[in-house]
């Protein structure tokens, strides 16, 4: 017997607003400063109300409409009702029938070249209303929980895929594709130790029974995983554990309802939560203290047309017009949006995205860790660097003289701006242009040819290291010579 | 002049005490004291009132009279004492709702409304009684205390702005602030003989009222006479970006306008207004009031409101699921009751609910659970959110005919105190002619039409289209001022 | 619509609210007999019909993403039956509530 495994996630991310989504407190992470960004409002207190922050509902749609999804034209806000401490008004303003946009997509990129891109379709996302956090009293003799409602009210939109997703791996870097792009869009930082990004997977498996049909087995939502890592172990270890207890059982999605487990990383297993008497009845009812959004096709076109270029699309593209590796790509693309940007600068500038690709994961990186720059705190802008490699392309200097010229101009605690300029007089002031005068190198060639017949004999009796000896002689002789052109002429005279 | 010179000045009239302090030929701090000696002599036996705040009221009366004896210009309610009832916030305050729940509560924030009132110089001298979180029509569920009407303490004041419209009756204060989700300040206005008014939803910031029914609530003024009311709800009105459901259109000065003659009126009636549950004495008072309209010179015509007879159910499913929801907050974890019976969290919730909210708000919550529950949803809640458009309809197409539409407020006088404690759908069922004003989100007025023969009075109610406050304020004082309903008062306050 | 004992216990748990025999008993009865009246919105076509939601209908009413400045914390906490200083405090918190 064999089996498929079923995954679809539900993804939680915090938006990138100053402020709540139904009122003016700061969403600023400050968990040393626990219950000091509240108001009546995200408090729950009587007779407060909720009004929904644009910017919230605007980076919303742009997180959909990177996920390629429908917005309808009308939307509204429901309340779903559970009690929990950390949501003080007994419910959460979430969005139930009629979500904000629903029906998109996003492909998990191929792994290597000349494989294809698995497409993970998205049912919905919706925005909704964080709850606060509880903490519970680790010493476990039950002295009470503590809650802390600076959280509560962040807004979050909820991203539900479809169950498309087939292995482990696929969910981690679906994920992983996922935060790129919110990263990419602006619409939140991502930041996973802070929960900004949160993950519930439902797993099950469809086992291939004898006659070729395919027997699903219950459903079970993995809850709260913040990090890609644990996603992966968790799903791992469910799909080992439902196929243990298929085998053992043979029950199916009719004999159980859905559970609910959490996941212990300490052990990486996933255990099971105390499961409620009855089903949960959130009797959701739209909120009648928010009234509903509408948006208009020119408003929406307006949307797109300004919607930051995704990181498949520009993937695509660096591969197509720079002619990178999959790898590379993803590479530059890994570190953000401003990196891209400036490769995209350069490369476009140089015409050679091999050459910029190499240079911007060698060099540059290396700078900005070791100095720990930002690349807004570095001083070789992109038109710079572009000068620089085209130097190298044309020949004008050697690449080794090229990383000594920007090793250079990067030293120092505040170094200058870099421009064409200082990069152009650096190589005048060190001598590191090439010599383009071939009667001068093709007598040094034959001074050296001259001064050196020991080596010259054992070259032309097949020891080619000789000629080694004989270039480094010339390269003296000849400051800024271009070594390959060297080689060329010497060789030229030698077997000439 | 002479009439009212015996009169104490509490008794008076809003505009009269309003002109009075404005020539100084009273001081607030006199009103003041006049108010309190009047809650002193009286409320011990009428219960309208919660809490006072003698020295608060005080000092800010004697501040205005400085302020003005310096010559300053002064906003236009400046030394105004005015009664809130007691599920509106203000800062520094204990806000009960008259419930176990709330017992203790203390708002850090002030309500939209409330700061518009203190913000035209009104002084809040305290806080009256409701039934718990503004659920009843009687008074009689609130936790704390029963009001009794003025008119006969035996009877009751009405609900549930119960304690707001008998401290007007009882002339403690010429106006005082109710709010109105199914007629919880024009019933007990009807049954206390005093004018109120609920406005246009989203007329009123909600921002600070706490929430029985959220699409229904709206906060409105009660007052001894239609001038008075006009006085407090321009002082009240106007948009407020902390409500969403605030509506950002211009507040006429109803103060100026509301005794301006009125030409052309038409009068609308409709026939389900006076079904078989309407008592005589006050089908015959409403007939009469309409009589009077058509001497007035007003257009009087019959209207449909083919929907009317389903508002009752349509209200007693929308306005539970909404509290259900509203009051899921009360949870004793971040204010209000918590009980000291529980084991564990699940049992703190259900201990502290159980304890904390008194047999009304519960039938409630659990119609409401019971209504918007899985699989019941579309029965009962979405199907009555649908009746409630038709009922909108009908309005809107009656609007079209006649400019206000008159009526009774409640099919009796006061009943007694007791009379129907056990019987929650006969309760209900005397709401029948003011929900579809909340349904519809519309204004409506409530004023002296008459008295019974026993002397219990008889509220005439006015609807009219949505933000057309003023025509209602118009038409109502039009027939104050020929019908002579202003001379009766209690017998309790020398009426 | 006739609401059993078992009926009334199911909405009470989903409500958190304690009651007891005679609450329960007294419930079921008044429940059925207001459903029962609530009944006759059956007998409305409302076919077609939008739901009501507001009274007045409005739509897109926001707040600019502005920070206000927020309660100090001895006022967020004022009215919290058990605290610590900092939190509201709980019983331990089970898996279910």
């Amino acid at each position: 017997m064999s089996y498929d495994v079923i995954i679809g996630l539900e993804v939680h991310v915090q938006l990138q607003t100053q402020t709540k989504v139904f009122c003016g407190c700061s969403t600023a992470f400050n968990p040393q400063a626990p219950n000091t960004q509240t108001c009546p409002t995200c408090l729950g207190l009587p007779g407060a109300l909720p009004v929904l922050n644009k910017k919230a509902f605007e980076l919303a749609v742009q997180t959909a409409m990177g996920l390629n999804c429908e917005i309808p034209l009308f939307t509204k806000w429901d309340r779903k009702q559970y009690f929990y401490p950390d949501l003080p008004k007994g419910y959460q303003i979430s969005q139930y029938d009629l979500p904000f946009s629903r029906n998109g997509h996003l492909d998990i990129p191929p792994a290597t070249d000349g494989d294809t891109p698995i497409r993970v379709r998205i049912l919905r996302a919706h925005l909704e209303e964080d709850a606060g956090k509880n903490l519970h009293d680790e010493s476990g003799r039950g002295a009470g929980s503590m809650i802390d409602l600076n959280r509560a009210g962040t807004p979050l939109v909820e991203i539900v895929t479809e169950p498309d997703l087939r292995n482990a791996m696929s969910a981690r870097r679906f994920l992983e594709e996922l935060r790129l792009l919110l990263v990419y869009l602006g619409v939140s930082d991502c930041n996973m130790q802070e929960g900004s990004l949160r993950c519930d997977a439902n797993v099950n498996l469809h086992v291939h029974g004898p006659d070729g049909t395919k027997i699903p087995t219950p459903i079970v939502e993995v809850k709260n995983l913040n990090s890609f890592r644990f996603t992966e172990q968790a799903i791992e270890f469910e799909v080992a554990r439902q196929w243990e207890q298929y085998q053992k059982t043979g029950q199916t999605i009719h004999d159980a309802p859905k559970v609910t487990r959490g996941f212990d990383p300490d052990r990486g297993m996933t255990y099971a939560l105390r499961e409620k008497e009855e089903a949960a009845d959130y009797r959701y009812f739209p909120d009648p203290d928010l009234v509903p959004v509408t948006v208009t096709e020119e408003q929406l076109s307006l949307w797109r047309s300004r919607l930051v270029e995704s990181p498949a699309s520009r993937r695509e593209r660096f591969r197509q017009e720079y002619g990178l590796s999959l790898y590379d790509a993803q590479v530059i693309l890994d570190q953000g949006v401003l990196f891209a940007d400036y490769f995209e600068q350069v490369a476009s500038q140089t015409k050679d995205g091999k050459q910029a690709a190499n240079w911007l994961t060698q060099e540059v990186q290396r700078v900005l860790n070791d100095r720990r720059w930002t690349l807004t705190e570095f001083p070789f802008p992109a038109p710079a660097l572009g000068h620089l490699l085209s130097l190298v392309s044309t020949k004008k200097i050697t690449g080794k003289s090229a990383k000594d010229v920007f090793n250079l101009l990067v030293e120092g605690d505040e170094p200058e701006v870099v421009t064409s300029e200082t990069i152009d007089a650096t190589i005048a002031e060190r001598g590191l242009a090439l010599v383009e005068d071939t009667g001068a190198i093709d007598m040094a060639i034959a001074d050296v040819i001259g001064r050196n017949p020991k080596a010259v004999q054992d070259f032309r009796s097949g020891k080619q290291a000789a000629a080694g000896a004989l270039i480094g002689q010339v390269m003296k002789a000849v400051k800024g010579a271009d070594p390959q052109s060297v080689r060329e002429r010497l060789l030229k005279q030698l077997e000439g | 002049m002479s009439s009212t010179a015996a009169t104490p000045i509490n008794q008076l009239s809003m505009s009269e005490q309003l002109q009075r302090l404005q020539n100084k030929a009273i001081s607030s701090v006199e009103l003041v004291d006049a108010t309190l000696a009047a809650i002193e002599t009286h409320d011990g036996s009428v219960g309208a009132f919660l809490q006072v705040y003698p020295e608060q009221a005080r000092a800010q009366a004697a501040s205005f009279d400085e302020r003005r004896a310096r010559g300053e210009t002064v906003p236009s309610l400046a030394g105004l004492p005015i009664a809130i009832k007691d599920n509106m916030c203000r800062t520094g305050d204990t806000v009960t709702c008259a419930s176990r729940m709330l017992h203790n509560y203390r708002p850090p924030y002030t309500a939209g409304a409330i700061e518009r009132l203190e913000r035209a110089g009104a002084i809040v001298v305290g806080r009256t009684n409701l039934d718990e979180f503004a659920m009843g029509s009687s008074g009689e569920n609130s936790a704390v205390q029963l009001t009794r009407n003025p008119w006969d303490l035996e009877r009751t004041p009405g609900g549930s702005s119960s304690g707001s419209a008998a401290s007007v009756a009882a002339r403690y204060v010429s106006g005082s602030l109710g709010s109105d989700t199914g007629g919880s300040i024009r019933q007990p206005a009807g049954l206390c003989g005093v004018v109120g008014l609920k406005p246009t939803y989203g007329r009123v910031s909600r921002y600070g009222l706490i929430a029985f029914a959220s699409s229904l609530d709206q906060i409105g003024p009660l007052a001894t006479d239609v001038t008075g009311a006009a006085i407090l709800l321009e002082a009240i009105s106007g948009h407020d970006p902390r409500d969403s459901t605030s509506v950002d259109v211009p507040v006429p000065s109803y103060s100026q306008l509301v005794q301006q003659p009125l030409a052309g009126l038409r009068v609308g009636f409709c026939p389900a207004h006076f079904s078989e549950g309407l008592d005589q004495e006050v089908a015959q008072t409403i007939r009469q009031a309409l009589t009077l309209y058509r001497q007035l010179g007003a257009e009087v015509k019959e209207i449909a409101l083919p929907h009317a007879d389903y508002s009752v159910a349509a209200y007693y499913l929308i306005a539970p699921s909404e509290a259900s929801s509203n009051l899921s907050r009360y949870d004793g974890i971040h204010y209000g009751y918590r009980s000291d019976k529980f084991e564990n969290l699940a049992d703190l919730y259900a201990a502290s609910r159980g304890e904390g909210f008194g047999p009304e708000v519960k039938r409630r919550i659990m119609l409401g659970t019971y209504a918007l529950s899985a699989g019941y949803y579309d029965q009962y809640y979405a199907r009555a959110l649908k009746v409630r458009r038709l009922i909108r309809r009908d309005y809107d197409e009656a609007f079209q005919e006649v400019d206000v539409i008159a009526g009774p407020v409640a099919p009796t006088t006061a009943f007694r105190l007791g009379e129907k404690n056990n019987d929650p759908l006969a309760m209900y069922l005397s709401d029948i002619y003011t929900i579809g004003t909340n349904l519809a989100g519309i204004p409506a007025i409530s004023l002296p039409a008459g008295y019974s023969k026993s002397g219990l009075p008889i509220g005439l109610q006015l609807q009219g289209p949505a933000f057309e406050e003023i025509k209602l304020l118009q038409a109502a004082y039009m027939f104050e001022q020929a019908a002579g309903v202003l001379e009766r008062k209690p017998g309790m306050v020398g009426g | 619509m006739s609401l059993s004992a078992k009926d009334v216990e199911k909405v009470a748990r989903l409500a958190r609210l304690r009651l007891n025999e005679t609450d329960i008993e007294q419930y079921a009865a008044q429940l059925s007999q207001i459903l029962d009246y609530a009944a006759i919105l059956e007998a409305v076509e409302t076919e077609g019909v939008e739901p009501m939601v507001h009274a007045i209908e409005l739509a897109n009413v926001w707040r600019e993403d502005e920070i206000l400045t927020s309660l100090p914390r001895q006022q967020a906490l004022q009215n919290s039956p058990a605290q610590d200083g900092k939190h509201f405090v709980v019983p331990q918190i089970l898996d279910a509530s």
